[in-house]
């Protein structure tokens, strides 16, 4: 039994693992979980509960759960992916840790809540969207990309310099899900659509559209059977996230 | 110019930066930026981080911010003890793991108890509403039995048999929320006992403090757990208005 990941391609952490695996043709089964239909027939339903297992590795007896940095740097170590992925040089890849670890309070604070807010909390409880809390969101958001490009992207081509590496795989993922859902971070900052079209030059753009193809079609979520269950859970977590 | 760290000892990454460094005996020149004096917020520092918070690092024309890249860096530099940040592919991914899952849960929702049960009472006078502190108390409950069971289980640390990354970073957040502020004149702000009721999680903190050295680890914690000592007038006035205003917000 080989690798395998467990991943809803609707999650960015899942499409950052997604892409990394296939841009290194990294081999491995992908076991599809469905976020929103609910753990009922997925064989590992027990394991694999609501929103919170995705990302998931299972490398024989060995799990990984919930955290794609572990899950990146444990396949890049593994499988020797090309060393500007995570750098051997002591700089460049302390300036990877430097965003991995900024990106979980900063950028991926505020941009999973832009599809909260515009689509799944309308869908989830009837209720109408909010517009001021999008726009509190957005607003985080908006200095948190300031102090994206100000620190960590600056004038380069990457976040390390002529190279991609993790740090940029994980922060486009994020950014592509306001996009996802008709906020175009990219609209007014020309800095960043370049380093974007170098991202998905650099991984390969079919790829790249291929993971974010669920997420860029987010209509097509309005039409899917939520579990009845996963409503009654998620409802009051979604109507927290409104306050 | 050596290494310099730039550390305010109140704050938790600090705390488990110095004693990663002293335990280790790394050289560097201690730089203290004091939070409360809004000494984060000068020039000066903003050169070594312009996202102006610590801790950061200098080394020679090399700055970083982020208490994980920094802990990361000095294991790559000064090639500590291989149990801190294991060599073998599974233990490290367990390290990786819970300083991960860590920013979102452990170290959001102690930091918000501390500013919510300490700090906001200190500068403001008064205590908050007790269903509010019930609310963030609750929020921790969680994220520490999701600690215990996952993270911990029945292994004397995170990573197994030795101490690691991963055990500091935890430990110095949870030492943040330990504490019993009392000041003078205001009511008492019950400290919350968390390793009071969790026999596992204080015997797995014995053993930290014993792995990085119990001296170190106090004085690491002295100022936190003085912290009652610090008034509204140890603020720079300028602060705290704005300080006030962020901590109101936070709830």
């Amino acid at each position: 039994m080989g690798l395998e990941l467990y991943l809803d391609l609707l999650s960015q952490p899942c499409r950052s693992i997604y892409i990394f695996a296939r841009s290194n043709n990294i081999p491995f089964e992908f076991k599809h979980v469905e976020l929103f239909k609910g753990p009922s027939k997925s064989e590992d339903a027990g394991k694999v509960s609501l929103l919170k297992k995705v990302p998931a590795l299972k490398d024989g007896d060995f799990t990984l759960a919930e955290c794609s940095t572990a899950i990146l740097l444990y396949l890049s170590r593994k499988y020797n992916t090309p060393d500007h992925w995570y750098p051997s040089d002591i700089q460049k890849r302390a300036r990877v840790d430097e965003y991995l670890s900024w990106h979980h309070a900063n950028i991926r604070a505020n941009a999973p809540k832009t599809m909260w807010i515009k689509v799944l909390i309308p869908l989830f409880t009837g209720q109408p969207l909010p517009s001021e809390k999008l726009q509190e969101v957005m607003e985080g958001l908006s200095t948190s990309l300031k102090q994206f490009e100000e620190r960590f992207l600056q004038d380069k081509a990457f976040i390390i310099g002529s190279e991609i590496s993790l740090a940029d795989l994980v922060a486009i993922v994020e950014l592509m899900q306001p996009v996802g859902v008709g906020c175009d971070i990219f609209e007014d900052r020309p800095r960043l659509r370049e380093w974007r079209r170098r991202v998905e030059d650099a991984v390969g753009k079919e790829l790249f559209f291929q993971a974010h193809e669920m997420i860029l079609n987010i209509k097509e979520l309005s039409n899917i059977q939520i579990d009845p269950q996963l409503k009654e859970q998620l409802a009051p977590v979604l109507m927290k996230l409104l306050k | 110019m050596g290494l310099e760290l730039y550390l305010d000892l109140l704050s938790q990454p600090c705390r488990a930066l110095y004693i990663f460094a002293r335990s280790n005996n790394i050289p560097f020149e201690f730089k203290r930026v004091q939070l409360a004096k809004g000494q984060h917020k000068t020039e000066e520092f903003r050169k070594v981080n312009v996202l102006m918070k610590v801790p950061a690092l200098r080394d020679g024309s090399f700055t970083l911010a982020e208490s994980i890249a920094i802990l990361l860096y000095l294991v790559q530099k000064f090639k500590t003890p291989d149990h801190w940040y294991p060599s073998d592919l599974q233990k490290r991914a367990r390290v990786d793991e819970y300083l991960s899952w860590q920013h979102v849960n452990i170290r959001a929702k102690g930091s918000k108890l501390f500013l919510t049960k300490v700090l906001l009472p200190l500068i403001t006078g008064q205590p908050l509403p007790p269903e509010k502190l019930e609310f963030v108390t609750e929020e921790l409950n969680v994220v520490l039995k999701q600690f215990e069971e996952k993270f911990l289980q029945d292994k004397p640390f995170i990573a197994g048999s030795e101490v690691s990354l991963a055990d500091l970073v935890a430990l110095v957040e949870l030492m943040q929320v330990s504490i019993n502020p009392s000041t003078a004149g205001h009511p008492v702000c019950a400290g919350y006992n968390l390793f009071e009721e969790r026999p596992k999680l204080t015997e797995w903190r014995r053993r930290v403090e014993e792995a990085v050295g119990k001296q170190l680890f106090q004085e690491a914690h002295k100022e936190i757990m003085n912290v009652k000592n610090l008034t509204a007038d140890h603020f720079a006035p300028e602060l705290m208005e704005n300080f006030k205003q962020q901590l109101l917000k936070q709830n």
